[in-house]
């Protein structure tokens, strides 16, 4: 080769520029492309639910679907209460007091998404080892603060967005 | 490629070939030479061709009839059932169908591994094959969630969570590919618009895969190379043609005794009852031929861990070609790797079964043990065996050891020989 011939040339900077261009006019196809896939409008519009808590007893649960999901509501007894917070927290596999899994003054509500952080199944309540929920699907064992004790999920079912509107009325999301 | 060229006999027929040379390749696949010695485990081949074509066009019919949307599937396949003219026929066929590819291709891939198909210089034909086998498996799924029944449901779920388990960005992934906040109308949607795309891919690999078989030529019992064409080899059409027509009926009478007289047998009762989201079933389990991978991911007590070991258990056989280190393709020369052969397949089949029982005591332990061996067979026992076994003689040619009544002293040759 000659000297000329390794000198960045006329030709290299027409190359170059030809696929940067390029390359971002395809990304530029592309992203439209992928991103249709995500929730559309009409599932953002879903995000918000308002449930009627006056019905539910003491003890009892409700479950209600959010976002295509369930959202288990459950009206906590004192003796739950007592016994969520009895727990210590190096039991956890994923440590988190029940003072944070409730709003302050509504200790009794326990509202969360009744989705086990496993592979997504509902699990089933006043079932399993500790008073909570068992999954059946690969048999997560959930206390009665929801927080995950044994088996193969990884973290505590979650805790959505939610609001009281007014004594009796929930706002989820 | 044969080594004559082919000339075709009519003016018309001459005048199309020169332009676009079907018929040279009409010719070289009558002519194909093929090893003597194939046995049936050599036909699932053209088997399988034939159940891709079976689900392509009975699914272009079903598709016809069935509704994607998550308030109708599930009515629109009960109408396909009842009021389709032979709607019932055609998607058993489709249902079942899916399970005779599956059992076709397990066949197909296990008889690779034992006459050593995979090694050199088959490894590019291994690879397409285990992408089929991927793209099978993804149709396969897809396939299972569009009548929109409690198994379609939740078996989506359950499968579309496995991404939820990549660090930082694994829910943003659920989340698209549901295109929802859970699996939803959108989710049916485009898995029933994937799920028409995936066979068309799966025959464009299919011709790859043939392409690039008929380059080396096939595989033999003996595993051994030859000499094409020779003494050794016939001509694909006749003599293969009709051996797998044979097993072709074969096959057609058992996939027939399913459709006709167990057609829901190897499905789930439970796809019986529209998906409802609020309720899992008791007892969730996937399709028989995915249970095996199921077992491996339900027998890690960590989330990451079960859905890493899971998806290795496919990817390591793309690895394959390179860990196994016997010279020597055929298992019927190799005593010590013929004994763990069969132990892979009890160890399959053992996972299989545990994948379907629930994930507790005993099965848990099975499930283990079971996925401990399964990844041991590919990483230790191969490389290990392939060096330190010592083979049997194996023959110069597939005709000799025929003709001379047994592989003699004279006409085998030691596997360091060259020839």
């Amino acid at each position: 080769m000659s000297k000329e011939e390794k000198k960045v040339n006329r030709r290299d900077f027409l190359f170059t520029a030809s696929y940067t261009v390029g390359a971002v006019g395809v990304g530029a196809v592309i992203w439209p492309m992928i991103d249709q896939m995500n929730p559309d409008k009409a599932q953002q519009a879903l995000a918000t639910t308002e449930v009627d808590i006056s019905n539910i007893e003491p003890g009892k649960s409700i479950t209600v679907l959010w976002r295509g999901k369930p959202v288990f509501l459950k009206r906590r007894t004192q003796d739950e209460i007592a016994e969520a917070r009895a727990v210590k927290l190096d039991d956890l596999p994923d440590p988190q007091k029940d003072e944070d899994r409730v709003k302050e003054g509504k200790e009794e509500w326990l509202v969360m998404l009744g989705v086990c952080t496993h592979l997504g199944c509902v699990p089933l309540k006043d079932k399993g080892d500790f008073n909570g929920w068992f999954c059946p699907c690969h048999g997560s064992h959930y206390d009665v603060s929801g927080r995950i004790r044994k088996g193969p999920a990884p973290t505590n079912m979650e805790i959505p967005k939610f609001e009281f509107v007014d004594n009796n009325t929930i706002k989820i999301g | 490629m044969s080594e004559h060229e082919y000339v075709p006999k009519s003016k018309a027929a001459k005048w199309f070939n020169d332009r676009l040379p079907l018929l040279t390749l009409g010719a070289h696949l009558t002519d194909y030479p093929t090893p003597k010695n194939l046995n049936y485990w050599w036909t699932f081949g053209g088997i399988l061709t034939f159940c891709l074509i079976t689900q392509i066009v009975t699914g272009i019919v079903l598709a016809m009839h069935y509704v994607a949307h998550a308030d109708l599937a599930f009515a629109s396949v009960e109408h396909i059932m009842r009021d389709v003219n032979y709607g019932w026929l055609i998607r058993y066929i489709h249902s079942n169908g899916a399970s005779m590819f599956f059992l076709a291709v397990y066949i197909h891939i296990f008889r690779s591994l034992f006459y050593g198909s995979y090694k050199s210089p088959r490894e590019v034909i291994w690879i397409i094959g285990l992408m089929i086998y991927l793209l099978m498996m993804a149709a396969a799924f897809m396939g299972y969630v569009l009548p929109w029944g409690q198994m379609s449901f939740w078996g989506a779920t359950v499968i579309t969570n496995l991404f939820s388990a990549i660090p930082l960005v694994g829910d943003s992934i659920t989340t698209w590919l549901w295109g929802a906040y859970s699996v939803d109308n959108p989710t049916l949607n485009r898995f029933f618009s994937l799920h028409y795309l995936i066979p068309f891919l799966i025959l464009g690999l299919v011709v790859l895969h043939i392409w690039a078989l008929h380059v080396p030529g096939n595989n033999n019992p003996v595993g051994i190379d030859i000499k094409k064409p020779s003494k050794d080899t016939v001509p694909f059409h006749p003599y293969i043609t009709i051996k797998d027509a044979f097993a072709l009926l074969v096959f057609m009478i058992i996939f027939a005794g399913f459709v006709f007289f167990t057609p829901n047998v190897l499905g789930h009762s439970d796809n019986y009852i529209p998906a409802n989201p609020l309720v899992t079933p008791a007892h969730i389990v996937p399709e028989w031929y995915l249970l095996p991978f199921y077992a491996i991911l339900r027998s890690v007590p960590d989330k990451l861990g079960g859905v890493i070991l899971m998806f290795s258990a496919i990817f390591i056989l793309f690895v394959l070609p390179w860990l196994d280190t016997s010279k020597v393709r055929s298992a019927v020369f190799r005593p010590i790797y013929r004994q763990f052969f069969w132990i892979l397949v009890i160890d399959v089949l053992m996972l299989g079964y545990v994948g379907a029982m629930p994930a507790e005591g005993l099965y848990l332990v099975l499930a283990r043990v079971g996925t401990i061996y399964y990844f041991l067979h590919f990483i230790v026992v191969m490389p290990v065996v392939g060096f330190l076994e010592k083979t049997d003689p194996i023959p110069m040619s597939i005709s000799d050891p025929v003709l001379s009544g047994g592989a003699e002293p004279s006409i085998a040759r030691k596997v360091n020989e060259k020839v």
